[in-house]
């Protein structure tokens, strides 16, 4: 497959929306699988991929962050059962002392024995979140979120521009917090405690309002937002189908979930619907004269990708249907574990895209610097605004 | 290519038009350098030529703006964004995108051309401006002058014919400064685009403008005219042609080449005034007696991650002194400030202020040790009223109340105590912050950038408040990109690169024969040690 070939050697960007649907498959199975086993493959897979597929960006650093995130998922979890839960029968482990609740709490105890199977199925359960959320960083860290809203259709794309606006927002205002935390302490007031964040919140979002008025200064001078002339005829038109599709949706959804209601109320209103509200975004989307620069293609390895993913989907799917137990097993002993082979392969196959997607560009600067006066300013732009990097702890 | 037609801007609630019957005519592939002190109406002008005044920001306009023939009435912004490119003052603040690349495409994505124009442009545009090696790098990891540069590319693959620029080098450092006029420089030549730029730093760009319009502010009438008319009599001028004004140059020289050409005679002037060895050093700004160490850092490295902010930084600092400290954009100055007021941890060697460590001292009793202004002075502005923060302060000083008024009337004389602090001009701002940090009375005063957006009148009356606090025994230290700062309130300046001090001397050893930090008059007057026009006329006063 000579095409085959050519991408994976040439370093690109995969389209975001083959890491997404990939992900997405990744976080299905963790969402179905009670099973430990399964669990640290899925993760194995998506750490692996990360590893080998993942740029140089800031952004690519969300994996650990997720990891972490996923880690402190785990401990709350545990401790919570240990402490608060209903001991499920089994070998005690240790007993805590008791604390006599009120009528009024009838239900939720409060220490007590702490049994082994009890803390296995909390354990259990944190690591199919921390995994569900270690899918998610996965996505994050090997496709850029702004991208991904960058490819969505002409007549949703601000709304798009909104989210990307919102998503680089949250970074910099933790940089005016940090700063302007800075600055309570240099004139002598307290920088800590609660009174202190809640001073800091007046400053830092008037910030947060004056950057985003520049930002919308300067995204109007570039051109955002600009119309074609379209006929009023078809203006109105596109109201319509937007309109009707949207009003046969909610009823298709309405007929689908109730009961009792006539069938035709079901599926056809909901095809109608869909019909409808298709037309009517292909036709909004005459109106915007936007085009796209570069577009991440969409060939051979996004294919694999998302069939990757999709392997993962079916492999889960057929174990369920063949071995329902397996997916949701006993926990003790864990020497008992079952690993039923098509899920298992199924993740395996997941991996996958490690080899059979195209390197990422890089983002950052090689080293050494090249001579130019700027390049050791790059290198070290971090220090001049080392709030970014390194929190303030005073 | 750009018309004005008896053009008056109202904003709400003002007392007064912003600019009042404002006739302008800017032909194709012109430089126009708009002069004028600060709040006199030039950003107001510069947004006013794509529209952005009045439809983004509110205000009436009477009369006429056409650029490129479409009247600014019926064209919003977005409309003139394939004819008026605008680059804001802080570059980051505009960018949409994270990738060098795709920040260069959005607005030709916005006008909708077809991609194979698109790639085109963006290779161009990359080589124009020097940006190829740049063009897969995320935005965040840019240096200062990348970043303008990218900007200015980012408005110039739309092709547009006028391009607009707030203050497009007032936060880079030198060298940066010259890449991104430079690049200017050559749009202008070679691809004929109209340039529209606005600038406090006058010593920096008026060699390369075509014509210079001065907005006096107060709605007085614009005067426009060639740079050498306009310089002949404008309050605000550079130090070269001062200079010129002081020794009867005439014609009156616009830059260092022009004034050296008739510097010969002032020369021997001043080597026989002073004796012929030179003369002594003094830019008026030494303490009398060197007091003692307040503030000194010893061995000291700060890392941010895996990078070193400084290494081994031995700085010490005396009572009575004014230090420059000077360096690129992120070699470390603003680092060495942070670890003075506790706010950066030291990762090996100590900072000791008055013999304390500052990150031990509870914010109540550090800034009785040390003030730092830093490089927003509004993070320090909590209160709606001016009045209110001089209460605040005063209360979190634990001083007399009606300290911080007094002080802030002797910075900045006359300011309503009603305003808020957010209207106040850049000028008057920077006052009120030093009014709240002097307060405290503290022994060591840090300033990080000071005269970023301050006019020369500004800055004219920041070095006297700066040798009058010295002369109280402050001790004080500027972080600047300044030189002509460093050059006229510095008795001493120390020169960070990559976190190690490479040069501690008295500010005119430092300086003179430096090419990057050395200001006019010394570029003028080499190899004399005279720095700033101030100094040689006080020379050539005590002769005659």
């Amino acid at each position: 497959m000579p095409t085959l070939q050519t991408d994976r050697l040439v370093p690109r960007t995969l389209h975001p929306g083959a890491w997404w649907l990939w992900a997405i498959g990744l976080t299905a199975v963790a969402s179905r699988s009670r099973n430990p086993l399964l669990l640290l493959l899925v993760l194995a897979v998506a750490g692996y991929v990360v590893s080998a597929r993942r740029s140089d960006a800031p952004w690519a650093r969300a994996f650990t962050v997720f990891l972490k995130i996923g880690l402190v998922v785990i401990v709350i979890r545990t401790v919570a059962q240990v402490v608060l839960g209903n001991p499920i029968d089994g070998q005690v482990l240790f007993t805590l002392p008791e604390l006599p609740l009120p009528d009024w709490a009838a239900g939720v105890t409060f220490g007590g024995p702490v049994t082994a199977p009890s803390v296995a199925a909390a354990v259990t359960d944190g690591l199919r979140l921390a995994t569900v959320l270690a899918c998610i960083g996965a996505a994050n860290a090997l496709a850029n979120p702004k991208r991904l809203l960058a490819a969505m259709p002409a007549a949703l794309y601000e709304i798009g521009v909104a989210l990307v606006v919102a998503l680089s927002f949250a970074p910099s205002l933790v940089t005016s917090v940090q700063r302007i935390r800075a600055a309570r302490r240099l004139r002598g007031r307290p920088d800590r405690g609660v009174r202190g964040m809640i001073t800091v919140a007046m400053p830092v979002l008037e910030d947060a309002l004056e950057r985003s008025l520049a930002l919308a200064a300067a995204m109007d001078s570039r051109g955002y937002g600009r119309r074609a002339e379209v006929p009023a005829t078809t203006r109105r038109t596109t109201s319509m189908l937007l309109l009707g599709g949207l009003i046969g949706i909610s009823l298709g959804v309405y007929g689908l979930l109730d009961a009792t209601g006539p069938a035709w109320l079901g599926i056809p209103v909901l095809l109608l619907g869909v019909v409808m509200a298709t037309g009517g975004l292909a036709l909004a989307g005459r109106r915007a004269v936007r085009s796209r620069y570069r577009p991440d293609p969409w060939s051979v390895p996004e294919w694999l990708t998302t069939a990757a993913g999709a392997a993962a989907v079916s492999g889960v799917a057929i174990t369920g249907l063949r071995d329902a137990a397996a997916l949701n097993p006993d926990l003790l002993p864990l020497t008992g574990l079952p690993l039923p082979v098509a899920a298992a392969l199924g993740i395996l196959v997941a991996a996958v895209p490690a080899w059979v997607t195209p390197r990422p560009p890089r983002t950052t600067p090689t080293s050494p610097p090249d001579p130019r006066p700027s390049a050791t300013s790059t290198l070290t732009q971090s220090i001049d605004e080392p709030d970014r990097t390194t929190p303030v702890t005073t | 290519m750009i018309d004005f037609d008896r053009v008056s801007i109202t904003y709400p609630d003002a007392p007064r038009t912003t600019l009042s019957g404002v006739d302008l005519h800017v032909p194709e592939g012109e430089l126009c350098l708009v002069i004028g002190q600060t709040g006199s109406g030039k950003s107001t002008l510069l947004r006013a030529v794509n529209g952005l005044v009045p439809h983004f920001t509110g205000g009436t306009l009477a009369g006429r703006v056409t650029v490129a023939g479409r009247d600014t009435a019926t064209h919003p912004p977005r409309d003139l964004a394939d004819v008026v490119g605008v680059v804001g003052q802080d570059p980051t603040a505009g960018f949409v995108t994270d990738v060098v690349e795709d920040e260069l495409a959005y607005g030709m994505e916005s006008l909708g051309l077809r991609s194979d124009v698109m790639r085109r442009r963006v290779e161009e545009t990359l080589d124009l401006l020097g940006l190829a090696d740049l063009r897969a790098r995320a935005l965040s990891t840019l240096s200062g002058g990348q970043r303008q540069r990218v900007a200015i590319g980012s408005v110039l693959t739309s092709h547009p014919s006028v391009l607009v620029l707030d203050e497009p080098t007032s936060a880079l450092d030198p060298p940066a400064a010259e890449e991104v006029l430079a690049a200017l420089q050559r749009l202008v030549h070679d691809l004929g685009i109209t340039v529209v730029l606005a600038e406090h730093r006058l010593e920096r760009v008026l060699q390369y403008a075509d014509r210079v319009i001065h907005v006096p502010g107060a709605s007085a009438p614009l005067r426009i005219g060639s740079p050498a008319d306009i310089m002949c009599d404008a309050p605000i001028a550079p130090p070269v042609v001062e200079l010129g004004r002081l020794a009867g140059w005439s014609p009156l020289p616009l830059t260092i080449r022009d004034a050296r050409r008739q510097a010969d005679g002032l020369r021997d002037r001043l080597t026989t005034i002073s004796g012929g060895d030179g003369g002594r050093i003094d830019n008026g700004a030494h303490p009398a007696t060197p007091g003692e160490q307040v503030a000194v850092t010893c061995d000291l490295t700060v890392r941010y991650g895996a990078i070193a902010a400084l290494r081994g930084v031995d700085f010490s600092v005396h009572a009575g002194e004014i230090v420059a400290l000077m360096g690129r954009n992120g070699a470390g100055k603003s680092t060495l400030l942070r670890a003075l007021t506790g706010l950066s941890r030291a990762d090996g060697g100590a900072a000791r202020v008055l013999g304390h460590d500052p990150r031990s001292l509870s914010p109540r009793q550090l800034v009785t040790h040390v003030g730092l202004v830093p490089q927003q002075p509004a993070d320090l502005l909590y209160a709606d009223t001016i009045a209110a923060e001089c209460t605040a302060a005063d209360r979190d000083a634990q001083a007399t109340p009606g300290t911080s008024r007094e002080l802030l009337d002797r910075l900045v004389p006359n300011l309503d105590p009603d305003a808020h602090p957010r209207d106040l001009s850049e000028g008057q701002r920077l006052g009120l912050v030093l009014a709240i940090v002097l307060v405290a009375a503290p022994p060591v005063l840090l300033l990080d950038e000071p005269t970023r957006g301050l006019d020369y009148a500004a800055k004219a009356r920041l070095v006297t408040i700066l040798r009058e606090l010295a002369a109280d025994g402050h001790a004080i230290v500027l972080a600047t990109h300044d030189v002509e700062l460093a050059a006229s309130a510095s008795t001493r300046t120390v020169v960070i690169a990559d976190g190690e001090v490479v040069v501690d001397a008295p500010t005119a050893e430092a300086v003179v024969g430096s090419p990057a930090f050395a200001p006019q008059v010394a570029k003028v007057l080499a190899p004399l040690p005279w720095l700033t026009v101030e100094h040689v006329a006080r020379t050539l006063g005590a002769a005659s």
